[in-house]
């Protein structure tokens, strides 16, 4: 704090570009990519002395290497899209959602329970609508809560919502403790009462309706008038005012969007998949999907592609750690290193940076 | 503000050099780690792994968890004597006790594995459920406790009769206990032993209670305190355990948890360790005594084996001290008490020729009668817990003989339990 009597001159600014054709964006964001493989492959190389060649093979091994993994790859896309689907409205609006870690899982607990307690009584058409309520119900109770507050007391949502993952977790963990009593307190799968399968094919469904679910999210944000407003809220608060948006009202509304979508990803991840419940089970992606959703700037389409990405990095780093006996956490750190180039290169798109000198001329 | 600051600075400088001058001269002479005193056991491999053979393991945690490391290092030794290349072992390790699970065996049975093999408890359910997928590939999961009632062919259960080697680290407390008494550190009344267990869960009492009797078989007014963490692996709640036992006078922890918790905060507090898994000498040269393990390469060794020339796995196995399932670590002689390790090898020949039994059923009484031949115990998984096979003949609690994994869950006089996490 002692410079801030001298008024200083720094050397360098940031200037934000004029709009960029879109050849030169995608063909920036494609070198960044490139670039990205090049510096995970040199450290991959300095960790495990191996021919990078052979570590690009596995990685693309891991992610496509036999059928099922191609179908594992899928249903982890699916359910990290829908969960990125579910975030999007509620961020376009600037409202700061960390809570769908807690909205998936409650969803995840709901269909659980349902699955347990209904299971034996119900005729499984009945049991599915029963988990679909529940799953969608659960994840608008843990959305609303924030919103609530939010429009009534302005409270601060990033706070409220990441509180009530942690409130999420320890509903599971208590869960558990109460229901299952043994050696690890782990819930023996229940794929007696788990959702259809099509075709025979274990994860199909979940694709399909993810698929659905993306065209629907799309058109909702882009050709409704909903979805304008949030737009509108998401720019300027006081502009929506001004044009007669009811701000409350649509920040409620988004918000049980958010959370029934939140709900969905929930029941297809035990309904349609795990068939079971842990503390674990949304693993991160609430927090994963953020990031998916702001990397594809809020379009649903674009997603499916960021999604892509994160998904097929983290499948064929876990197969690089294991062919070459490697720690898992190997997988995080090269993530991290690509989603930097990336997260860099849209920084570099929207903004140059220019010596003092060359700053005043443009002035 | 300056000056004090020097001043103390100075201090410490002076402080520490006396401290390290202090230390050069009277270092005392360590005697280090004896032989084990279980004779170790060799792998026979007489048949050869056909070339397109493979087995991949899965792993809940990593090396650093010393309950996988022990699956691990058994890995690097089948792979050597079954002359196993690096292709056709695959490990995935960090899988943790859920869907994650079921995903990592389809995997490895898709990616061509003959044999996939889970270490923990929680992987059972998800490994039955690949397993009915995959006919044709033999799943072989370490301390479950549903294979002989699943009735899925190629589903298939192993333990050790790890209750031997409890016992037998238990003699070797008990004998530390006995010299700290005889050395007047505190009464024979006041001998009494923490431990640190995960789950209050079968496998873990019939530890404790071995690691006992052991015990008490030399040193009869032996007690024990039993801290329970709720995790298998939760370095800083195994620590808190060991901490809160040392600081209600218990004269020496053991553990049945899988972090370095309980025995660094012993070889903080200079109490001794009787360890699991493995030696935890290295890093607590000044407490650890002895560990009993599980050594999991004579599973993996039969288990090959039976794939190779196409005979039954059971669905049960349960390896004992003779086919080298059951070993000791060496001991420390810097803190075991003189002639442990004769007392050990002597307790061993008893046990190998049956002559001692670890649940004797007239060394142990449950809130003070004897236990007679008409308890049952829960054998055969069910939802209720319901006990369903008796399990006491010949004067003996028979313990992993109707199915591998441990049984024995009763709570015996001269133990208390400080708390119950399931």
């Amino acid at each position: 704090m002692a410079g801030m009597g001298k008024t200083k001159h720094s050397r360098i600014h940031i200037v934000k570009r004029e709009a960029l054709p879109w050849y030169y964006r995608v063909g920036v964001r494609a070198l960044a990519i490139v670039a990205a493989l090049i510096v995970t492959a040199v450290v991959i190389m300095l960790l495990t002395h191996k021919n990078p060649i052979q570590v690009y093979i596995s990685m693309l091994k891991g992610a496509f290497g036999t059928e099922l993994r191609i179908w594992s790859l899928l249903q982890n896309i699916a359910i990290l899209l829908c969960i990125s689907l579910a975030v999007t409205p509620a961020f376009k609006m600037r409202f700061w959602n960390c809570g769908a870690e807690g909205q998936v899982l409650v969803g995840c607990l709901a269909t659980t329970a349902v699955m347990m307690f209904l299971g034996d009584s119900l005729p499984l058409p009945l049991l599915w609508t029963v988990m679909l309520i529940a799953a969608v119900g659960a994840g608008i109770v843990w959305a609303l809560l924030p919103a609530v507050t939010k429009s009534l007391w302005n409270t601060n949502e990033t706070l409220f919502t990441l509180m009530m993952n942690y409130v999420a977790t320890q509903l599971v963990a208590f869960f558990l403790k109460t229901f299952v009593k043994n050696g690890s307190g782990v819930l023996p799968p229940m794929p007696e009462y788990g959702l259809p399968r099509l075709l025979n094919k274990d994860y199909l469904l979940n694709i399909v309706i993810v698929v659905v679910l993306t065209v629907l999210v799309y058109i909702y944000l882009k050709y409704t008038k909903q979805g304008y407003e949030i737009a509108v809220v998401g720019e300027s608060e006081n502009t929506a005012r001004y044009i007669g948006i009811n701000v409350r009202k649509v920040v409620i509304r988004t918000l049980v969007v958010s959370g029934a979508l939140c709900g969905v990803a929930g029941l297809l991840l035990v309904g349609g998949t795990n068939h079971t419940i842990s503390t674990t089970t949304v693993d991160g992606r609430g927090f994963t999907a953020i990031m998916v959703s702001w990397l594809a700037k809020f379009d649903p389409l674009y997603m499916v592609l960021t999604t892509f990405l994160i998904v097929f990095l983290d499948r064929g780093t876990q197969q690089v750690a294991t062919d070459f006996r490697m720690p898992n956490a190997l997988s995080d750190i090269v993530t991290g290193i690509i989603l930097l180039f990336i997260i860099g290169c849209e920084f570099f798109l929207q903004y140059k940076i220019v010596s003092a000198k060359a700053g005043k001329e443009n002035a | 503000m300056k000056k004090i600051l020097a001043l103390l600075l100075a201090l410490v400088m002076v402080l520490g050099l006396a401290a390290c001058g202090g230390n050069t001269d009277d270092e005392p002479e360590l005697l280090g780690m004896s032989a084990s005193p279980i004779d170790a056991v060799e792998l026979t491999v007489d048949y050869t792994v056909p070339e397109d053979f493979k087995i991949g393991f899965i792993c809940l945690h990593s090396e650093e968890s010393t309950y996988d490391l022990n699956f691990l290092n058994a890995v690097e030794k089948i792979k050597t004597a079954a002359n196993l290349k690096d292709e056709q072992v695959i490990v995935k390790t960090d899988i943790p006790e859920g869907n994650e699970c079921y995903v990592a065996a389809k995997d490895l049975a898709d990616a061509g594995c003959d044999i996939v093999f889970a270490n923990s408890f929680g992987h059972e359910d998800f490994m039955i459920k690949a397993a009915k997928e995959f006919p044709n590939v033999q799943f072989c999961h370490a301390t479950g406790t549903k294979a002989h009632t699943e009735g899925v062919a190629n589903y298939h259960n192993a333990f050790a009769s790890i209750y031997q080697g409890r016992y037998l680290a238990g003699v070797a407390a008990g004998l530390k206990l006995n010299e700290m008494i005889a050395a007047g550190k505190f009464t024979a009344e006041e001998a009494k032993i923490g431990y640190v267990g995960a789950f209050t869960y079968a496998e873990v009492i019939s530890g404790y209670t071995s690691f006992y009797l052991g015990a008490k078989s030399v040193c009869p007014t032996v007690t024990m305190e039993v801290q329970f963490t709720g995790s298998w692996y939760d370095a800083t709640e195994e620590k808190n355990a060991a901490e809160a036992l040392i600081a209600r006078n218990c004269k020496l922890i053991s553990q049945h948890a899988d972090s370095m918790g309980a025995p660094s905060s012993c070889e903080n507090a200079g109490v001794p360790n009787v360890s699991y898994n493995g030696s935890t000498y290295e890093s607590c040269p000044e407490t650890f005594i002895v560990s009993s393990a599980i050594n999991w390469a004579p599973y993996y060794n039969y288990i090959i084996k039976s794939v190779v020339n196409g005979t039954e796995i059971a669905a049960d196995w349960c390896g004992g001290i003779a086919e080298g399932s059951v070993v000791l670590t060496g001991i420390n002689q810097d803190v075991a008490a003189k002639g442990t390790l004769d007392t050990l090898k002597a307790t061993v020949a008893k046990l190998k020729d049956g002559t001692l039994k670890v649940f004797d059923t007239t060394t142990f009484t449950v809130k003070g009668a004897a236990v007679t031949e008409e308890l049952m115990a829960d054998v055969d998984t069910d939802a209720a817990y319901t006990a369903d096979t008796k399990i006491v003949s010949d004067g003996a609690y028979n313990e992993s003989k109707f199915r591998s994994a441990p049984y024995f869950d009763l709570r015996i006089d001269g133990i208390t339990l400080l708390n119950e996490k399931y």
